[in-house]
């Protein structure tokens, strides 16, 4: 951890927060076919955000961490004002600001700003550093003589690193690297002397001897300007050591919120454990870890049913949301790691198509193929149950016969798991939570 | 090192040519690879590694020129003409990108990107070897058959990075040269990929050289690692021992400003990665490091064997009596500018 | 750390601009043969027409409606002489002078027409593109419209439907009958080069820093936009060229009162082709092909030297030197 104190608001004499997030979401519709357009049908929705509630205190670094389509970047958006929320609440500083015209935002942004992941390309080529990070007090009217503001500008450049500042005035993007571009990003976001700075992956994009002196920056910029930092990322290391406390999102809610050291010396989701088993650490004494999560993180448009996480979990049990998609991937695991040998091919003729499988549904039909027998498709799923028990799908399946031409399989039901205290941390997973497992 | 070595890089140059001098990106690289070895080739942006992976298959751009030798199975690759080194590229020594979306065609299936790789460098394979082949090598990197017939399109980027390894592979290559394949997806796929990879020797039998600026990786996955700084490989050896005992201050510099799960102090390298037209006299590192000493920018080191399997490139460990007189004197010099920090 | 800001040197305004006028030449000093050649012959010729129009007055022997000389009227269809170093036409008017004043004529109206075309085009894609919406997809439909008619086609229209009307047929109505037909040309390039520059991070930047869509279009939006621009401006210029001559050529454009056109030239040198009379029509019809090459030639210079993708950098040539041996002697040792 740093050497430096945390920041409570306790010591500061202040309880609320300077930003209140309830029960947030974030939609995007996707236009889906040629046809789907030409009718002006929307083809599904995005659930970018998808009810997320936390508080940034006062003072302190709010870690969001998650990795590709777990809504950080969104999130991080959302409470800049880029995009608008689609249902929810954001309070900062008392003020209501989750669905505010674009209009009422101007005045905010002199308090809420932000830092982009690309240093190569957060920076305007057309514009000098002078121009670019003078830009804001031109644009808020807050200085409007040019010899003013230019000293201010050096001011702002020499406090983050580049110095002399007059070198800098004149220089174009394209003439810097990329950590000296990042300070000029850094330099135009405080200028304005903000409240709340959102970095989304500050230095995710820079040399690993670089990001250490930008992460310093940062740090001596939030003691001496009284910054808030919202830090997005999905780099665990750099987040343990940045951050007092630390959210896990998936998928567009958070899994497990808490204070970092917490987080760390006990992780409770599995997917939290499993994103620390997964960080590749600078120890030859280490090897690659053999026993992660199969699959991705799956598409934000069709997300499972239940824990958003259960189809990867190892721990998975009956309330986690099982569907019919399970039972695909199932099956195409299976085939996948006997490719080329016999009987993959007889036992893809036995099942048929899967694509009927492809519901976000608690029940599975599959309708046997022409000239087979449902009942062997039951004998096939029983045979490979047996070969692996412990496989968490299986305690998800409540009732597996054939009926009629096809077979039936149906699943515990799906309960959405909730953020609840465990230790110092929340976490949303029903391996801790209250609710009872379906008996 | 375990069996023969199958690629030997000997005083390898690659230069690009400019409207002004050219950009010196490898300037006197050797290395050589063994059967069924992972070696790590690390360094930062800059510093030469992917032109040296490219080099090494002779896949450069227009304008850059290659001298130096590149010995594969017996024969210079430097050189050759492009005919008889596309017919190797491939079925003995494959490449694996970084971006695999802007590397698989997006207007051909799955199947015809296997198909017309077998049929191009294996033309005696049936359309049934074929299939077989190429649906062993999906499944062997987690791809189910059932998506064979499928476009690049209908894959999520951490399946068409196995996809574009599972092409390189199915040819068996005897070397694989994977230039950060991982970089551009999430942790958990990135460690999937890293233990199919790392067990490519086993299922097989085939060398890598992974490229990759992430140290974590390079621990976790290769038996060796060279150490690359403006264009020369300043450090090789086998993980630990250069892990445990960073040899080269750049080596060692690295390390410390590698931030990991157990960092509790942020170090940095003060300055920039120099300017490869004209990089610094002497040792090139020399104008960063703390341990410089008088001789270091005066003469370029000479390399230095510290036992059978590691070297260095670094005044430090000699060779002493090439060292002048009064070389060994801390070196004095102003405080490196923030203006030229990165 | 502020008065020492004050003392330090502070670069001229003039100087920085001129180091801003080096960065964007840049890729012109930069490019390589055929780029190059390309580039600088287009200038030279389209340069020698521009110094035609503009001193016309002080070049040409005579004024292109002139039909005599003291008093004396000049010979009709003479052939080229050395009172004429082209000839008269039918109408006595000495071709050369007719050439250079065409010169004049159809630069007019071609800078003027290009003027309008970018000052309508360029804002309607910018607005468009940026915001989207209803506006942007009724513009497209409007645009594809024009687009979807052949240039002549529509300019014909608009210079019969003027020149009947109080504007007349002269300069202005050529040059609004071109305008319309290129407008969705720029409109359609300026807004898909919006579209795509819109997703970049340091718009969105702008954005979050509370700057006003008219702040980030001007100042985000369009300098990085409007590269694209003059090589297309450029090719374009050629086409209106040869636009300008059909107009004329079919009798709608220029009124030949309001000055000398190349392509009514050529039209009314048609005739004289039965009767073996060659130089009404060759130099005029030359002047066409060659302005036109010009133009073309600058244009495709301009694309192959700022086009990023097009652009063939020069590399230089360079040797290996000599490796001094670092290894091999330390191997002996």
């Amino acid at each position: 951890m740093r050497p430096e104190t945390v920041v409570t608001p306790e010591s500061r004499g202040e309880h609320a927060p300077l930003v209140s997030i309830q029960d947030l979401r974030t939609y995007y519709s996707i236009r889906g076919s040629f046809a789907d357009r030409l009718v002006g049908r929307e083809a599904g929705v995005v659930r970018a955000v998808d009810g997320v509630s936390l508080d940034i205190r006062r003072g302190e670094v709010l870690g969001l961490v998650g990795e590709s389509g777990s809504g950080k970047t969104t999130l991080g958006r959302t409470l800049l004002g880029l995009v608008r929320a689609t249902s929810g609440s954001i309070e900062f500083e008392g003020r209501q600001i989750a669905r505010l015209p674009e209009r009422d935002w101007r005045a905010l942004r002199r308090e809420v700003q932000v830092v982009f992941q690309d240093p190569h390309a957060s920076l305007n080529p057309a514009m000098t550093l002078e121009q670019a990070v003078g830009h804001p007090l031109v644009i808020h009217g807050l200085e409007r003589d040019r010899e003013r503001l230019r000293l201010r500008v050096i001011e702002v450049l020499e406090r983050c690193g580049l110095a002399p500042g007059t070198d800098f005035l004149d220089k174009y993007p394209s003439d810097l690297s990329g950590g000296q571009k990042q300070r000029a990003v850094i330099a135009r976001a405080i200028i304005l002397n903000p409240t709340l700075l959102v970095a989304d992956e500050p230095v995710s994009m820079l040399d690993m001897s670089v990001r250490a002196k930008i992460l310093e920056l940062m740090l001596e910029l939030k003691q001496d300007f009284e910054l808030t930092y919202l830090y997005i990322t999905h780099d665990l290391a750099t987040a343990r050591f940045f951050c007092d406390r630390i959210a896990i999102m998936y998928l567009g809610r958070i899994v497990e919120i808490g204070p970092a050291e917490a987080i760390y010396a006990e992780p409770r989701h599995p997917y939290t454990q499993a994103l620390l088993r997964a960080i590749p650490e600078p120890d030859p004494e280490r090897v690659v870890p053999r026993d992660l999560p199969r699959g991705e993180v799956p598409d934000a448009a069709l997300p499972p049913l239940g824990c958003s996480f259960h189809p990867r979990c190892p721990r998975a049990f009956e309330p986690c949301g099982w569907e019919s998609r399970d039972l695909r991937e199932l099956l195409e695991a299976r085939w996948a790691r006997a490719a080329g040998a016999a009987g993959v091919e007889e036992e893809q003729a036995l099942v048929g198509d899967l694509d009927v499988l492809d519901r976000s549904t608690s029940e599975a039909r599959l309708p046997a193929p022409r000239g087979r027998r449902p009942e062997d498709v039951v004998a096939l799923l029983e045979r490979i149950r047996a070969e692996d028990p412990a496989e968490p799908f299986w305690r998800g399946v409540e009732r597996l016969e054939a009926r009629g031409t096809r077979t039936e399989v149906d699943f515990h039901n799906p309960q959405d798991p909730r953020l609840e205290p465990v230790g110092g941390v929340e976490v949303a997973c029903h391996l801790y939570g209250t609710t009872p497992p379906e008996t | 090192m375990s069996g023969g070595s199958i690629l030997q890089v000997r005083h390898l140059r690659v230069y690009y040519g400019t409207p002004g001098r050219p950009v010196r990106a490898v300037d006197d690289v050797s290395l050589e690879i063994g059967e069924r070895e992972v070696v790590g080739l690390v360094g930062e942006s800059g510093c030469g590694k992917s032109t040296l992976g490219r080099g090494i298959l002779g896949l450069l751009p227009r304008g850059a020129r290659a001298d130096g030798e590149v010995n594969f199975d017996g024969r210079n690759l430097v050189g050759m003409p492009p005919q008889a080194l596309r017919r190797l590229r491939g079925p003995e020594l494959g490449l694996i990108f970084q971006e695999p979306m802007t590397r698989l065609n997006p207007l051909l299936r799955i199947s015809d990107h296997f198909r017309e790789t077998l049929e191009q460098h294996e033309p005696r394979l049936t359309d049934a070897e074929i299939k077989k082949r190429s649906l062993e090598t999906l499944g062997r990197m987690g791809i189910p058959p059932t998506r064979f017939r499928q476009y690049p399109h209908e894959f999520s980027g951490g399946m068409r990075q196995r996809i574009m390894i599972a092409l390189a592979l199915v040819l068996r290559p005897k070397l694989l040269v994977a230039d950060e394949p991982t970089t551009s997806l999430d942790v958990i796929v990135e460690g999937q990929i890293l233990a199919l990879l790392a067990d490519l020797k086993q299922n097989f039998g085939t060398a890598l050289l992974l490229i990759t600026h992430n140290l974590g990786i390079v621990a976790e996955a290769c038996d060796r690692m060279a150490v690359m700084y403006a264009g020369r490989i300043v450090e090789e050896g086998p993980v630990r021992d250069v892990f445990r005992e960073p040899a080269h201050p750049y080596t060692r510099e690295l390390l410390r400003s590698t931030i990991s799960l157990e960092t509790k102090e942020l170090h940095s390298i003060p300055g920039a990665p120099p300017n490869l037209i004209d990089p610094p006299p002497g040792c090139r590192f020399h104008p960063r490091c703390p341990d410089a000493m008088r001789v270091c920018p005066e003469l370029e080191p000479v390399e230095q064997r510290l036992d059978e399997r590691r070297r260095v490139l670094c005044w430090l460990h000699g060779p002493a009596q090439r060292v002048p007189a009064g070389g060994e004197s801390p070196l004095e010099r102003e405080a490196i500018g923030i203006a030229d920090e990165a | 750390m502020a008065a020492d800001a004050q003392s330090a040197p502070r670069m001229p305004y003039g100087r920085a601009r001129l180091i801003a006028l080096g960065r964007a030449t840049k890729p012109i000093r930069e490019a390589s043969g055929i780029a190059r050649a390309l580039f600088w012959a287009g200038v030279v010729i389209t340069l020698f027409f521009v110094v035609l129009a503009v001193f016309a007055p002080l070049i040409s022997p005579y004024h292109f409606n002139q039909y005599r000389s003291n008093g004396i009227r000049f010979p009709q269809l003479a052939h080229p002489s050395a009172a004429h170093w082209m000839g008269t036409t039918v109408q006595s008017s000495d071709v050369m002078a007719r050439v250079i004043y065409g010169a004049q004529t159809e630069l007019k109206v071609v800078v003027i027409a290009l003027a309008m075309s970018l000052g309508v085009g360029v804002p309607l894609g910018l607005i468009s593109g940026y915001f989207g919406g209803i506006l942007d997809r009724l513009l497209v439909l409007v645009m594809d419209a024009i687009f979807a008619f052949p240039y002549l086609l529509i300019a014909i229209v608009i210079a019969f439907v003027l020149s009947t009307s109080s504007i007349g047929g002269g300069v202005f109505t050529a040059a609004i009958a071109i305008t319309a037909a290129y407008v969705p040309l720029y409109f359609r390039v300026v807004r898909n080069h919006v579209i795509s520059v819109r997703e970049e991070p340091y718009v969105d930047a702008a954005r979050a820093l509370g700057a006003r869509p008219r702040t980030v279009i001007r100042k985000y939006v369009f300098f990085n936009v409007v590269q694209n621009v003059p090589p297309i401006a450029t090719l374009n210029a050629a086409d209106a060229i040869l636009l300008l001559a059909s107009l004329g050529f079919l009798g709608y454009g220029i009124q030949p009162s309001q000055g000398a056109e190349w392509g009514y030239d050529v039209s009314r040198a048609v005739s004289d082709a039965a009767s073996g009379i060659w130089w009404t029509g060759l130099f005029p019809g030359f002047a066409i092909v060659l302005l036109v090459a010009g133009l073309t030639l600058l244009g495709e210079g301009l694309n192959e030297t700022l086009n990023p993708v097009l652009r063939l950098r020069r590399f230089g040539q360079f040797e290996f030197a000599e490796r001094e041996p670092r290894e091999e002697a330390l191997l002996d040792e």
